[in-house]
Parts: structure tokens; sequence; C-alpha cells
């Protein structure tokens, strides 16, 4: 049998007790079969002395969670970020120029840095099931000094404001994505803060496998220099550079703390370039940024809370969606109402894109005649002036949209 | 953003000039005379910078 062994301190004089409760039960206390020393409420409870799985703890019973790692609400500032809505268009093929081409809130900045086609692609990582794509299929040979080619998201500085910049409170902020490419190497993210001026920092994820879908992870501190605008103006832009001519790569390296705009600092990181030969595509989806410097899981919105949110930004009124009243101002000028899915960002311009309308009477405008006549930043409704047509000034008509849908633009 | 054939829109009414049509990255655009519309903030920066400038309304 093992022996019981008890003893007292050798420089100690205090008199320790064992004491037993008020029972009439048999109890018996089974020793650790290891050295160490018994836990009370003023010892430590490390990682080191945890093992196994930890019993389900609610939420309610947690006090002093750190709120930068809260795990509910609206914790995603990207919109559209697991590649879902296009209402544009889902695929865009010859793409040469810069603008918002297929999948909404996804904006290409490309001054002729190769011919792709731009998609919302069904290849995903697993839990998503699309992703934005870039597909070189016309390289370019040699890039000039300000050429470049980047993929970005345009925050609306009301949208920022949370993050307390211009603060000593700052709050870091990271950015989680999934990323596939067929090359390796390393290629440049941005973080641009627009206020009352422009600053930036950067960062640099590396593609480990060609063809794979990898998630990266960046953090970035808060910038205490400079605060947010608190309107409806360009914010925080999310930029990831594709590709650059020695415009922006002269810097030599990376601004990895907030400083002022750097221009050539802007894709110095990259060690390689997506548009220089027609093998190559780049893909990303999950894309997520979150207060504070743990990167959660990926915040799945609705498709309809989704749609909403990038409707502040663009909106379509179909082609024959229904007439609306009108009136008749001057001649050639009908003024009309058309309801909106949601209020929009700010005064809206119109594509041309060949829409005309069609009134009662039983006749077209020309095309392409319609501008704003007013937009309240909180209404459901925006007037338009559908001009082209002949008319009799103060009568009523009504009118639709005909020949192709009305695109109401008011992106950052 | 490229942007080519800005003109300007005239109110027949009023006979102000109250939007710009434009080229804008190869699409077309009725635009409104509104800094907050990123097509017009960068139509004036442009015209600013000398790059471009409004035509006059037919």
């Amino acid at each position: 049998m093992s022996k019981v062994k008890i003893e007292g301190h050798g420089t100690g004089t205090g008199t320790f007790t064992v004491t037993t409760p008020s029972s009439n039960t048999d109890r018996t206390i089974t020793l650790p079969d290891s050295t160490g020393t018994i836990l009370d409420n003023t010892s430590t409870l490390d990682a080191t002395k945890l093992s196994g799985n930890l019993p389900a703890i609610s939420a309610a019973s947690l006090t002093n969670v750190p709120k930068d790692t809260t795990v509910g609400g609206k914790k995603n500032m990207i919109i559209n970020g697991a590649m879902q809505i296009d209402q544009r268009a889902t695929s865009k093929t010859g793409v040469t120029s810069s603008g918002y081409h297929t999948l909404d809130r996804w904006n290409l900045d490309n001054s002729g840095l190769g011919t792709f086609t731009m998609s919302r692609s069904a290849d995903a990582p697993s839990g998503f099931y699309s992703s934005l794509k870039m597909d070189c299929t016309t390289a370019y040979g040699s890039a000039g000094g300000d050429d470049f080619n980047a993929i970005h998201q345009d925050l609306e500085s009301y949208d920022g404001v949370s993050l307390g910049y211009g603060t000593s409170d700052a709050k870091s902020l990271t950015v989680s994505f999934w990323v596939k490419c067929s090359q390796t190497g390393t290629l440049q993210f941005n973080l641009v803060h627009y206020a009352s001026s422009t600053r930036q920092i950067s960062a640099t994820y590396t593609i480990n496998t060609a063809n794979t879908w990898e998630k990266k992870t960046i953090t970035f501190a808060g910038d205490t220099s400079q605060a947010s605008d608190n309107d409806n103006s360009k914010g925080l832009v999310f930029e990831w550079f594709l590709a650059s001519g020695t415009g922006r790569t002269s810097g030599g390296s990376p601004q990895t703390s907030w400083g002022a705009y750097a221009l050539n600092k802007r894709n110095a990181g990259s060690t390689i370039s997506i548009g220089d030969s027609t093998s190559d595509t780049w893909q990303i989806t999950g894309v997520q940024a979150e207060i504070g410097s743990t990167a959660t899981d990926f915040e799945h919105r609705s498709f309809g809370e989704e749609l909403a949110l990038c409707q502040r930004y663009f909106q379509i009124l179909q082609d024959n969606a229904g007439y609306f009243a009108g009136n008749a101002v001057g001649s050639n000028r009908i003024d009309t109402g058309i309801p909106l899915a949601v209020p929009l960002r700010a005064t809206p311009s119109f594509a041309a894109n060949g829409y005309i309308t069609h009134r009662s009477g039983n006749a077209n405008s020309s095309t392409n005649q319609a501008t704003v006549g007013s937009y309240n930043a909180n209404s459901t409704t925006l007037k338009i002036r559908f001009g082209g047509h002949s008319v009799t000034d103060e009568v009523a008509y009504v009118i639709s949209i005909a020949s192709e849908d009305l695109l109401i633009d008011s992106e950052l | 953003m490229v942007i080519t054939n800005a003109k300007y829109i005239k109110d027949v009414v009023t006979n102000e000039n109250y939007a710009v049509s434009a080229t804008i990255d190869g699409q077309g655009y009725n635009i409104p005379m509104d800094t907050g519309n990123r097509h017009y903030a960068e139509i004036i920066k442009q015209v600013a910078d000398g790059t471009i400038t409004i035509a006059e309304a037919d």
C-alpha cells in the first residue's frame, strides 16, 4: 500500500488545519497521481493547465468579454463579401476599363493592364457558393509607369466612424478573405482612408499554392491621426492590387504603418502580376472586415439583406416594370416619381444604355433622356425628368421604361 | 475614370444647365450636377486639372 505523509514547512509558524464538513456520509477525495499544487481562487488557470473539451458555457454567464471579439451583430463592414449579388451582370468579357462591371460594390480599376473576363464564378471554398473571378484573356506586354490594375470596395464614411479613427482609442481592423490565384508569390493589399486628407496602410499576402483556395487574414492598427468623415462620402477603401507599372512600385516597400498617401508604395510589395499572361486567374470571396484584431467566422447575411445593402448604391428599374404617373413640363419633358427599393446614397447617374420611355398616347421618347429631378437622402421615391417627348405643358401622362432597363447609379 | 464627350444638359424651362452627359470608362451617363455623385465629382476634378472641358448644351 502507499504511504500518507503530512509534513509541515521548515520555516513557517502558522498552524494548518484540515477540517471536515458536518455530514453523516462517508466521503473520499482522490488526489491526482502527479506532483503539483492545489488551485484556489488566487491561482491562475492558463492553457497549459487545461486539456480535453470545456463544458458548454452560457454566453449570459460571460462578463468582461472584449468588444473587439464580439461574435454577433452586423460585424462585417464589407457589403457583398460572399459575392452573391450581381445586378449588372454575372459575367462580362473583354474588360479593359475601370468600373463596376459585374458583382455589386466591387469596383475594378484597370488602366489597360490586360483584358479580362470578370465574373461571378461558382468556384468557391467550402461554405461559399460564389467568388469574384478575374480571368486574363489578353495579356499586356509591358506596363506603363502609371498603369495599374486593382479590385477595390469603397466604404461609405458613415460606416467607418465606429472605428474611432482620429482618437487615441482608434480600433484595430481585421480583414479576412479567401483567395485563389494561378501564380504563387506575394500580392499587396491596401487600406486607404479618405477624409480631410488621404492616408494609407498596407500589407502583403502570399499565395502559397497555385490554384488552391487559401484564407488570408490581415490586421491593421487604427489610424489615430485622422478622424473619419461622418457623411455619405468615400471613407475607407479596401484595395487588392493585381498589377502595376513602376509608378506604384518605385517606393520600394509597402507602407506598413499609417501615413500620408504614397502612390509609389501602393503596389511595392507585390512579387507577381495578374494580367501579363493569359494563364492568369485571381479569385476572391468570403471577404470580411471587422473591428478588432481577430478574424472571426464569416458573417453570412440573407440574400435579401445583402441585396438591400447593395441597392443603396445601385438599383435597376426594369424595362416594362409598370406605368408611372407624370406631368408634362414644357413641350418635351414629363416629370414623374419612381419607387426605389431603398433610399440611395447620393443623387444618382443614369446609364445611357438605350432605354426609352413610352407614354400614354402611344408615343416613345428619344433614347437616354432621364435626368434626376430631385433627390432626398431619406426617400424611397425619386423624381425623374424624362425628356425627348412631344407633349402638352401641364397635361398628365403615364409613362413606362422600355427597350432597356433604367440603371440608377449612386455608387462611390 | 476616363471621361470623354462631356456636355451640359440645359433645362428648357429655366434655360439653365442642370446635368451633364458624358462617356465614362466607355459607358454613357446622364449625370446630376451634385458633388456627392462620383461621376460629377470626377468631372469637375478633371475640368479643374485641365484634363477635360464640358461642352455647352445644344
